[in-house]
């Protein structure tokens, strides 16, 4: 997979992760262009589409639309997949996740989405293991951050 | 000091957080610009603090603006910082803000290297994930050389989670630092057979993406990949492995065999598996169909594998009947799958997608673009000569409706592609193409004017029938020519007047008006076109003045001659000043010349002769192996070195990039000396694919490059005479679609002509098998061309030396365009030679004592150029005798699909006086009935005919067919290849045939006796039909040995005038008779459980007297 964005139904961008090296000049027109392309479209056009020599594969989730870019020999379906693991892994953590979810927490929306693709593969295809892992990483921070509530309550107490 | 530090961070709390930009963001809608910029000062102020959570947070707002779009690459040492974080929060936020802003030319990644390495090494393993992670969104050629050993390290780390990780983040290394994959791929392979799910997955994932660069490396492989394909249950791996087979498998046919066993295995998982996806897309129903989602994705795999397996075609068959179904859902996405699985079994199996053109055209109209996309790669292969006009017609249409011009682009590439495909193979009326060309012209915007430029130029070169034509076309064009520059920068269709004006000067002698086109080519408004159009014209004004010289020649008046010089000096000179040094050098030159011209004619010296010289004779276009056949000089070798020949080490050293090529034993001396036959056959392959790709190049027929070498020279390029029956001018506009409805008429004629034929022939035998001739849909063959499309023979160097090994290659896919044009040339002779075939298959019938059914044909084959060459007449007597069925597969009648066997064999005769060898016998297959070939053969591939015939000699050979329905006859069209040789020459010809299956051939004469007979008949399960015989004048029992013998049925009673007669089937349908004669008159009640095989066989049976 070469990039994943998502983004709302005004076109406005809400996670973009690239799998390939390009400046951000580049990145902004392609991103541009692309959220042009996949808003003409009509819902009930097919999900797939050629643009230059990618292969767009983009699924609308309420208002939120999940666009992946593979290379020719990709299959179709697995992307399409690929997205929905996605919405469902978030969905799992955030509970019935929203856009608003995603707009408020985005560096959670990443790490899952790290923890679930690296380099533009699948890496875990369970889902169990990789809400382990976020599980497992978030309780890591707590307990980082605990340690710095407890010397905040101490100063306090000392004032 | 502790303390005031988290004094700091209180008063820090109080600043903003993530949460409070969004927030702050989406409240300031109308100047969220100006919002941002006070953010980012903010931010600026918080990066300077001391405060690492201050700086994460930071940071972390940063992030989220660069995804807005705002440029953060200023704080690309502000994430560093807090990259190196010792806290996992602030480590995450910093490793995530750098894996979205960092890219290769950031120039604080090579900062990152020694913080990273300290990363992965944590004892924390979610330190070293977020590394990883990170490190795989920027990693770039330095940090993949230097951090490449600890992440081998890694792969072999306790935790499979980072195992994981590290595996898959080694193919972003591999691809940044080639040099690292032949240390770490043992390690890699090892990771095959981790454990861990997780891991291996990943595994075959890095080696799938590898092979997908380079395959040939990764055949080691396939057994343990077999191995994990049988054993895995983790679907996605499956289908990893499923791809990576697919790009195996070319390489090594053995392997297609052996997967589909576990292959079918796996069909049903891998299709619950699709299903469930497919699941997620809205408004699917999936019950009735959902299965035939499983071929989508096996198509590729089946295709892959097919290509060594001949039985392949019927599930192929299978699959695209299944596909039609999707196609025809009203759910886009299944379209869309459908038509792309389509277009795959299109690229080895064209046939069996062809009969569902009116479903892809019909998806041509489809809203979406996507669908039309898709369905246009598939018109590709749809073509016929028949439907070509209609193809183009509707694709016209949708060019005048298209929107985007990248959808635009897309249909004028599309239509040229497929006009000009095979050597414009299915093209029968050049004019009309002409004119498809000349309306393309008309598209704004495009790109793609070069590519309609090319085309032009193509066919005016190659068909010269069409030239006086295109001439007058081009002309048209030039005159036009303001239609087609009124935007000449964003304009590419102004390449076509590079094309426009090459025709008219160099075909200026069909030129109706050259004094109009000079005018019209010297205009002031040429100028502002392309340099290289520019020049062309120039060039092209010089040899049309030179046509109008010779066209005034004799004539006493010379103002006309005197007005073009004029014309000339006056025009010019504009182009003199150009800032194209290529128009400048050819218009001063030119000028200088007419200036010298016009002197003469004023002395009223004749010139045109002179003029004329400087354009005398004709470019023709060049053969694509002229190159190779120009004989090297002696004493000349190109394999001697000419330096000494650079050290091992050298070499090896200016090709790092080759990606893990560990089989690849390194040449000292270049290759070409001593490539193996696999590698030139390989690229002999790659280079025709290329030529057929190139309309430049054309494959001359072997004959007429034979008849070159004898007679170099320009004027003896055989062009075959052409046959204009179609006027070369249509009045009023040259609309393409005149030329289709001029099409049509024409077929229509030349059907209804040859149904009278037919008629007359029917008439004359009288007999009732003319059925099949019926004028239904016309076929492929019977449409002739209005244009004999005869393509001028590339030129040859003229001491070109022979060799015909790779015309002879069956592959060729030019072989298969000269032999079609070889058939139109012998229209006539065929005519000739059916009667003939008639003839003698009743003639045999006659005899009738070969048993079984028999077709014979008697074919003359001589060459077919228009110079008289050595005649040969080759006679060859086929005799076809079905008779002997394969008893096994009789007998397991349980398994009706397959195992039904017809042995053909065939005597072959050589009635020349020269010797025939390397005969090669090969059989079109149809749906149902498909010879045998060796296992490993392809699915046209032919047989080679274990023996040769001298003189006289006849042998014969037997051929095995699987036959799947059996109720109706059937013809299967063959072509038997072979060279003749006496002691001049051997040549290599090639005889079509046809084989007939009757149904009668499929019976099998088997005892039965009267009582089973009566139980047969009582059981109801039968079908009757009769059939009357008049006028048979022989003795009953004659009567019935002719039945039992022709027909293959045994008499089971017979009672005076009156018989029972039985036979059986190869697939088990009985077939029973009940033969009464009373004076002449023969009545045949029939049952049967098969009435259309019934059906079939009494009319077979009525066919036998008929003739008697």
């Amino acid at each position: 997979m070469q990039f994943m964005l998502l983004f709302s139904r005004q076109g406005k961008l809400r996670l973009q992760k690239w799998y390939v090296p390009l400046s951000d000049k580049e990145k902004k027109k392609i991103t541009r262009e692309l959220v042009q392309t996949v808003l003409a479209r009509k819902p009930k056009m097919c999900s797939f589409l050629e643009w230059r020599d990618l292969k767009i594969v983009y699924k609308r989730y309420a208002s939120l639309y999940f666009c992946c870019a593979t290379e020719g020999q990709d299959n179709e379906l697995i992307t399409l997949e690929i997205i929905h693991r996605y919405v469902e892994l978030l969905d799992k953590y955030f509970g019935s996740v929203c856009e608003l979810d995603i707009i408020f927490n985005f560096e959670k929306a990443y790490f899952i989405l790290d923890e679930f693709l690296l380099g533009g593969e699948a890496q875990e295809t369970s889902k169990k293991n990789v809400l382990k892992a976020i599980e497992q990483a978030d309780l890591l921070q707590e307990n980082e951050m605990g340690l710095f509530y407890a010397l905040l309550a101490a100063v306090s107490t000392l004032n | 000091m502790a303390l005031k530090i988290v004094k700091g961070s209180i008063d820090r709390m109080f600043d903003k957080n993530l949460q409070d930009l969004v927030r702050g963001i989406r409240n300031h809608k109308e100047d969220e610009a100006k919002y941002i910029s006070t953010c980012i000062d903010e931010i600026k102020q918080e990066l300077k603090q001391d405060n690492i959570a201050v700086k994460a947070n930071a940071v972390c707002k940063l992030t989220y603006l660069q995804m807005l779009g705002y440029d953060v690459s200023w704080a690309a040492f502000n994430i560093v910082e807090v990259m190196s974080s010792s806290k996992f929060t602030y480590k995450r936020i910093g490793y995530l803000a750098a894996s979205q802003c960092f890219h290769e030319s950031t120039d604080v990644i090579m900062l990152t290297t020694n913080q990273i390495r300290k990363d992965l090494s944590s004892p924390n393993q979610y330190d070293t994930g977020v590394a990883l992670t990170g490190l795989s969104c920027f990693v770039t050629p330095d940090l993949a050389r230097d951090l490449a050993n600890d992440i081998m390290t890694l792969m072999s780390h306790t935790k499979p989670y980072i195992r994981k990780k590290a595996v898959l983040i080694m193919y972003k290394v591999f691809l940044k630092y080639p040099e690292s994959l032949r240390p770490a791929f043992p390690r890699l392979k090892e990771k095959l057979e981790d454990p861990d799910p997780g891991v291996q997955s990943a595994a075959v994932n890095v080696i799938c993406e590898l092979a997908r660069r380079n395959p040939k490396n990764y055949l080691s492989l396939a057994p343990l990949f077999f191995k994990l394909m049988t054993s895995s249950t983790n679907n996605w791996v499956l289908i990893k492995i499923i791809k990576l087979f697919g790009a195996l498998t070319p390489l090594e046919p053995r392997l297609g065999k052996k997967l589909i066993e576990p292959l079918t295995n796996l069909i049903h998982r891998i299709y619950l598996f699709f299903s469930q996806i497919l699941h997620h897309l809205s408004a699917i129903t999936l019950v009735c169909f959902s299965w035939l989602i499983a071929f989508l994705f096996f198509i590729t795999v089946l295709i892959s594998l097919s290509s060594g397996m001949p039985n392949h075609s019927a599930s192929i068959q299978l699959c695209v009947q299944k596909l039609r179904i999707l196609i025809e859902d009203s759910d886009q996405n299944l379209k869309y799958l459908g038509l792309l699985a389509m277009s795959k079994i299109l690229k080895t199996h064209p046939k069996s997608v062809q009969s569902h053109k009116d479903l892809i055209l019909q998806c041509l109209d489809d809203k979406d673009e996507s669908i039309r996309l898709r369905a246009l790669d598939l018109l590709y292969g749809m073509v016929s000569k028949k439907n070509l006009m209609e193809i183009v017609k509707k694709l016209m249409l949708h060019v005048d409706k298209a929107e985007g011009t990248t959808y635009r682009d897309e249909l004028l590439t599309k239509i040229i592609d497929i006009c000009s495909q095979s050597n414009y193979q299915y093209i029968t009326n050049f004019e009309w193409y002409i004119s498809i060309l000349v309306e393309l012209t008309r598209l704004e915007g495009t790109r793609h004017g070069h590519l309609i430029a090319s085309q032009m130029l193509d066919v005016a070169i190659r068909v010269k029938a069409i030239r006086v034509f295109a001439v007058a076309q081009m002309a048209t064009l030039l005159d036009n020519a303001h239609m087609l520059t009124g935007n000449t920068q964003r304009n590419g269709i102004c390449e076509v007047l590079y094309a426009a004006a090459w025709i008219c000067g160099e075909f200026s002698e069909h030129l109706e008006n050259p004094m109009e086109t000079l005018e019209a080519m010297l205009r002031p408004k040429v100028a502002t076109l392309p340099g290289h159009i520019q020049a062309v014209y120039v060039q092209n004004a010089a040899k049309l003045f030179a046509t109008v010289l010779k066209s005034q020649e004799g004539n006493t008046d010379s103002t006309t001659a005197q007005e073009a010089s004029q014309l000339m000096i006056d025009r010019l000179p504009l182009f003199v000043q150009s800032a194209n040094l290529e128009v400048q050098e050819r218009a001063s030159c030119i000028l200088q010349l007419v200036k010298y011209i016009q002197k003469l004619q004023q002395k009223d010296v004749e010139v045109s002769e002179e003029v004329c010289a400087l354009f005398a004779g004709e470019l023709n276009p060049v053969a694509p192996k002229a190159q190779k056949k120009v004989p090297i000089p002696d004493g000349l070798d190109l394999d001697a070195w000419i330096n000494e020949p650079p050290s091992e080490s050298e070499s090896e050293d200016e090709q790092p990039k080759a990606i893990f090529s560990k089989e690849e034993p390194k040449h000292s001396r270049p290759r070409h000396t001593e490539v193996d036959e696999k590698e030139l056959a390989r690229r002999r392959e790659a280079r025709k694919q290329e030529q057929a790709n190139n309309p430049f190049y054309i494959k001359a027929s072997p004959s007429s490059q034979k008849v070159y070498q004898e007679t170099p020279g320009v004027e003896h390029i055989p062009v075959v005479q052409i046959d204009l029956s179609v006027p070369l001018k249509v009045p009023g506009l040259p609309m393409s679609d005149q030329y289709v409805k001029l099409e049509e008429e024409r077929r229509q004629k030349e059907r209804a002509e040859k149904k009278k034929k037919d008629k007359k022939k029917r008439k004359e035998k009288r007999s009732g098998r003319g059925k099949k001739h019926d004028s239904g849909p016309e076929s492929e063959e019977d449409i002739t061309p209005a244009h004999m499309v005869d393509i001028v023979t590339e030129e040859m160097p003229e001491n070109a030396l022979p060799s015909d090994d790779d015309e002879r290659d069956p592959a060729d896919p030019h072989k298969k365009s000269s032999k079609h044009k070889k058939k139109k040339q012998k229209r006539e002779k065929e005519d000739k030679e059916k009667k003939k075939k008639k003839k003698h298959h009743h003639h045999h019938h006659h005899h009738g004592d070969k048993g079984g059914e028999e077709s014979v044909q008697n074919g003359t084959v001589e060459e077919e150029e228009p110079l008289p060459r050595r005649l040969i007449s080759v006679m060859l007597t086929f005799i076809f005798l079905f008779y002997s069925f394969d008893r096994k597969a009789y007998d397991i009648q349980g398994n009706l699909q397959d195992g039904s066997q017809v042995v053909v064999s065939v005597i072959f005769e050589n009635k020349c006086d020269s010797f025939l060898k390397s005969m090669e016998f090969n059989v079109l297959d149809s749906l149902n009935s498909k010879l045998q070939r060796p296992e490993g053969s392809g699915p046209h591939d032919s047989l080679t005919i274990p023996f040769q015939l001298p003189p006289g000699v006849s042998n014969e050979a037997r051929f095995v067919f699987t036959v799947q329905s059996i109720i109706m006859p059937q013809k299967l069209k063959g072509t038997l290849t072979f060279i003749v040789k006496n002691e001049e020459s051997s040549t290599h010809e090639k005889l079509d045939f046809k084989l007939h299956f009757t149904c009668t051939s499929y019976l099998i004469t088997t005892p039965c006796y009267s009582d089973a007979f009566a139980k047969l008949l009582e059981s109801g399960d039968l079908k009757s039909s009769s059939i009357r015989l008049e006028g048979v004048n022989m003795p009953f029992h004659h009567l019935l040995a002719r039945i039992c013998f022709h027909h293959h049925f045994s008499v089971v009673e017979r009672i005076d005038s009156c018989a029972s007669m039985y036979s059986r089937s190869i697939q088990g349908h009985h077939v029973c008779l009940l033969v009464k004669i009373s004076s002449q008159t023969v009545s045949v009640d029939a049952k049967c459980d098969e009435p259309t095989l019934l059906g079939n066989v009494l009319d077979e049976i009525k066919q036998t007297f008929s003739q008697c």
